[in-house]
């Protein structure tokens, strides 16, 4: 698999991302800056987390001007995977690549620290091999991070089964309590309706080795690698 | 035109001025006194503390960079890999305005890093305030001071990207109207690509990048040489505001920069600002700079030359460049979309010029700024230990509740509510953050690990700074032996009142010998930091405040130990004597509001070799948790240990339970339980072990006592002498999680 990751002036996920998706032995991954206009040769292509132009505006609200932009949404066009964390997903929503958009935490607080979150639909590239109700381990760490969309939005966001992760108690459980930032419905990432773009607040480049205290991050790109498999096949 | 008020207001003497008078040989510009004033202010001066200094260790096999040469120490990690660290002060902005000053001085600490031409990994940071609990007009300004230091170290760390992972927080009523901030970075480079901040190359160009220079603090590094006072608040603009933003660009264009190999020398632009690099930068390479002021880029044209130079706006360096090499230079700045100008050439008369167009505003030998700044030996005042605590005058406080109010005291609490607004884990680097002994971290890079934690009890420091200074080194090499780690290099951040107050010095001066013995002890050079005085609120000075920050190494990842209890059955051990010292504890501050007697003593051959025993037990894999013995004594340190290692935000802890026996001891309940003797940590091993760890022991002559067992039942359970003690653990866990967040409710 080839996989890009999108670098804005402000990202600072991007060498995560990079380092997570080359502990893959079966995926090529290169750093693509913010001005390149082209993606053609890439499976994936990832937006990082960080705060792309210090997010003093709004997070995400400049980095959707960024060149490469036009070039993230013909991809998202064509089908190709897109994955946005944190800022990344930001981004996505800005850019009305995704649905809704994401508010300052509710507690008003920078929120960070590992978070459960469980996967609600292997309906998707992002989450096929991953079983529906299983929870992953993954390190959160934001403050703009409360999804919010309309009643309208968020009906079609369930109709079509769009929502891919809940925050969740140890026990699977989305109760208030185990929602960080206010988030709508526990809403910690969903997808387009075409679920080829997968937009999330966790970070799974930070979850792929034991030494940082969980794997669960690799399950995503398991799944995409299975995918990608099934798609050749 | 110079008269004996302007020379005041310049926070300069008249026998400095004499001094200026007679390098110059003339009257100097105003200009050159703003210039004077600041390069020998303390900030950057270091006058009243550098003969002091002089007192520490700083060679040592392992240093490439010694402490005082360049903007960080850098020491070897092995393998062609070096480390550069350094821990450094921004108390006065942040007690003005707490967000801003706070996020400041972490932007002055990564720059410092990287300047060295390392890449930031990981910060840390420590922090003192007023009390927060209550509900006084006092109480209130320091909860909101706390709370607008710990979101700006917060917006500037996560914004460029680099975790906070450690660091600590104590809460006095000395330091009430001024709180400590102290900010400490660790980077990691090549051994061949330490940059120098040094103006070498007669010809070579001097570059300006980053943001545009504005009116912000103006002169913050005379004004950090102040006391603070009523009025303090009308220096508002010399706080500067931080662009977290700017400087990743400039982390990132910096690091690209002196990869060319086209950079002869880099300085950060940060207090005293243009002045201070350009004289640092000519000083340290022996030549001389000449600069155009005109040429600096500018938030408003109507800057004055005076206001260019003393100018604090943040993220701005100062770049030389070999002749001819600028295009590559230059497409870099580009790349990163940063302001940059040409200001003009090093030159070899050895003097600061600065014009403004064609007009020379400033031209003074470079080293009459540096090497000639005033040194002095201020008067110590004499000192006599205090008494040490009569224990007659100690009623007996209820074990049961004590200690409960010890661990929702803000100073031991639970401190999620601030490291819960720190990124701890971008950079893929962190593997243990806040809430053990020490942080680690592992340098993917260089493939090694590293343990680094700060240190300093401020309280000890108060009743006897020599021998406090020595526990803070003691106290910091315990919390890295009981992460599994060798200390490598020390830096230290020396917060103090004012030097002309003889108390005040002979703290100063007492703490650095203290700090100076306990890294010859523990063999580790100190390798830099910084020294902040004139820590005064309106009321009084600050309780001596000397932090020791240690990086240590871990061998391997089997090494790496936590505190927490592993597994019910598993054997728990006392290395180092029970002890009996109340004299400045924390019990005695929380149930008694009582802060003297004698502070406990530490021997510091004993101490290192209670280290050395745990080490050893580690590299055999025979430890399972280790834990230092510090504020509340062993007490609290059990309770700790029982409390699980989650990070996690929305499920509690998994909480143990420990059943000790210390029945043979002949010892006052609250003395047994509450002593804070030094020396002293606990570990736990499984049982299988237990023949081969009391081998060792023995072999060691070390004193250690078997104090018990884990257990899955969570109730903490101390039998005494006469009496059994037990706590729901459960119960213990609620009063320390929840203190902090409960007290800063309504801050939120």
């Amino acid at each position: 698999m080839r996989a890009a990751v999108l670098q804005f002036p402000g990202s600072n996920g991007d060498y995560d991302a990079l380092m997570a998706l080359r502990s893959f032995p079966e995926i090529s991954a290169q750093l693509i800056w913010h001005q390149e206009s082209s993606l053609d040769t890439y499976d994936l292509i990832l937006l990082p987390g960080g705060f792309s132009y210090g997010d003093y505006l709004r997070s995400g609200a400049i980095a959707r001007f960024s060149p490469i932009m036009q070039a993230v949404r013909r991809a998202a066009e064509e089908g190709k995977w897109i994955l946005g964390i944190c800022n990344g997903f930001q981004i996505l929503c800005e850019a009305g690549l995704l649905p809704g958009v994401l508010l300052r935490n509710r507690h008003l607080l920078f929120c960070a620290g590992e978070q459960i979150v469980r996967v609600e639909t292997s309906n998707t590239p992002f989450t096929k091999t991953i079983s529906p109700k299983s929870l992953l381990r993954l390190p959160i760490a934001h403050g703009e991070g409360c999804y919010f969309a309309s009643k309208e939005t968020l009906k079609e966001l369930l109709t079509n089964d769009q929502v891919l992760l809940r925050y969740a108690t140890a026990q699977g459980m989305t109760t208030s309590e185990a929602n960080p930032n206010g988030s709508l419905e526990n809403i910690a990432g969903i997808c387009n309706k075409e679920r080829n773009i997968f937009g999330l607040m966790p970070h799974p480049e930070r979850a792929f080795e034991e030494l940082l205290g969980s794997r669960d991050g690799r399950k995503i790109i398991e799944s995409l690698l299975a995918s990608l498999h099934g798609l050749i096949q | 035109m110079i008269t004996p008020d302007s020379i005041s207001q310049h926070g300069l003497s008249m026998e400095e001025y004499e001094k200026i008078l007679s390098l110059l040989g003339r009257q100097p510009s105003i200009e050159e006194l703003g210039v004077f004033s600041v390069m020998w202010s303390e900030h950057c001066s270091y006058k009243n503390s550098r003969l002091e200094l002089k007192k520490f260790p700083t060679d040592g096999p392992k240093v490439l960079v010694k402490a005082g040469e360049e903007n960080a120490g850098v020491l070897d990690l092995g393998d062609g890999w070096a480390i550069a660290f350094k821990i450094e002060s921004h108390n006065h902005p942040s007690a003005l305005e707490p967000f801003q000053g706070a996020a400041t001085g972490v932007g002055g600490i990564i720059r410092d890093i990287f300047t060295m031409g390392a890449r930031p990994l990981f910060l840390m940071n420590s922090l003192r305030f007023g009390s927060i609990t209550g509900n006084s007009q006092r109480a209130a300004e320091n909860r909101r001071l706390f709370a607008g230091v710990v979101a700006g170290i917060g917006h500037y760390g996560n914004s460029i990207g680099i975790p906070t992972i450690g660091g600590e927080i104590y809460f006095d009523e000395s330091y009430h109207g001024n709180p400590l901030v102290n900010a400490f970075s660790l980077g990691v480079l090549k051994q061949d690509q330490i940059a120098r901040g040094a103006a070498r190359g007669v010809g070579n160009l001097i570059f300006y990048v980053g943001a545009q220079t504005g009116r912000d603090g103006l002169a913050g590094a005379a004004f950090a040489s102040r006391e603070l006072t009523e009025e303090s608040k009308a220096d508002r603009p010399a706080v500067q505001v931080g662009d977290p933003f700017r400087e990743k660009l400039l982390l990132e264009a910096c690091l690209e920069l002196l990869a060319t190999g086209s950079v002869v020398g880099i300085q950060d632009m940060g207090a005293a600002g243009l002045t201070c690099s350009t004289a640092e930068t000519a000083s340290r390479g022996g030549t001389g700079v000449d600069i155009d002021l005109e040429l600096v880029p500018k938030r408003s044209d109507d800057l004055t030359s005076y206001e260019l130079l003393l100018s604090e706006s943040q993220e701005r360096m100062l770049v030389i460049v070999e002749e001819g090499k600028e295009a590559s230079i230059e497409r870099i700045f580009k790349k990163w979309e940063l302001p940059y100008a040409f200001l003009g050439r090093v030159t070899g008369d050895g003097k600061m010029k600065v014009r403004r167009g064609s007009q020379v505003v400033v031209d003074i030998p470079a080293e009459a700024l540096t090497q000639e700044a005033p040194l002095y030996r201020r008067e110590a005042a004499s000192w006599k230990p205090p008494a040490p605590l009569d224990l007659q005058t100690v009623p007996l406080a209820d074990p049961l509740l004590v200690l409960h109010e010890l661990l929702s005291y803000p100073s031991i609490a639970c401190k999620r509510w601030v490291w819960s607004q720190y990124d701890q884990t971008v950079g893929n680097g962190t593997v243990v953050s806040a809430g053990s002994d020490a942080a680690v971290f592992y340098v993917r890079e260089a493939n090694k690990f590293l343990a680094a934690t700060s240190d300093c009890n401020a309280i000890y420091c108060s009743l006897d700074p020599y021998e406090g200074a020595k526990i803070a080194v003691a106290e910091a090499a315990r919390n890295l032996a009981c992460s599994g780690a060798l200390p490598l290099g020390a830096t230290d951040n020396l917060n103090f009142g004012n030097p002309y107050k003889p108390v005040s010095f002979f703290q100063l001066r007492a703490a650095i010998e203290g700090i100076a013995e306990g890294c010859r002890a523990f063999d580790i050079p100190v390798t830099g930091g910084n020294v902040s005085l004139y820590n005064e609120s309106p009321l009084s000075s600050i309780d001596p405040t000397p932090t020791v920050a240690l990086v240590g190494f871990i061998q391997s990842p089997e090494e790496i130990t936590l505190q927490h209890f592993r597994e019910p059955g598993d054997i728990i051990f006392l290395l180092g004597a029970i002890g009996s010292e109340l004299g400045g504890s924390h019990y005695l501050l929380v149930s008694h509001k009582r802060k003297e007697g004698l502070p406990p003593r530490v021997d510091l051959g004993h101490e290192k070799a209670i280290h050395d025993q745990l080490r050893l037990l580690v590299r055999l894999g025979l430890v399972r948790s280790a834990h230092d013995c510090a504020e509340g004594g062993l007490a609290v340190a059990l309770a700790e240990s029982c409390f699980g290692s989650s990070r996690a935000l929305s499920e509690a802890a998994e909480l143990l339970g420990a059943t000790i026996d210390l029945g043979n001891e002949d010892l006052r309940p609250d003395v047994a339980l509450f002593n804070e003797s030094q020396s002293r940590l606990l570990f736990s091993i499984s049982p299988h072990t237990l023949t081969q760890v009391e081998e060792h022991l023995i072999a060691s002559g070390l004193p250690f006592t078997r104090l018990g067992v884990v257990t899955r039942e969570p109730k903490l359970s101390i039998q005494l002498k006469e009496k059994k003690y037990q706590w729901s653990t459960g119960a213990l866990y609620q009063s320390w999680s929840t203190s902090l967040a409960t007290i800063m409710k309504d801050q939120e």
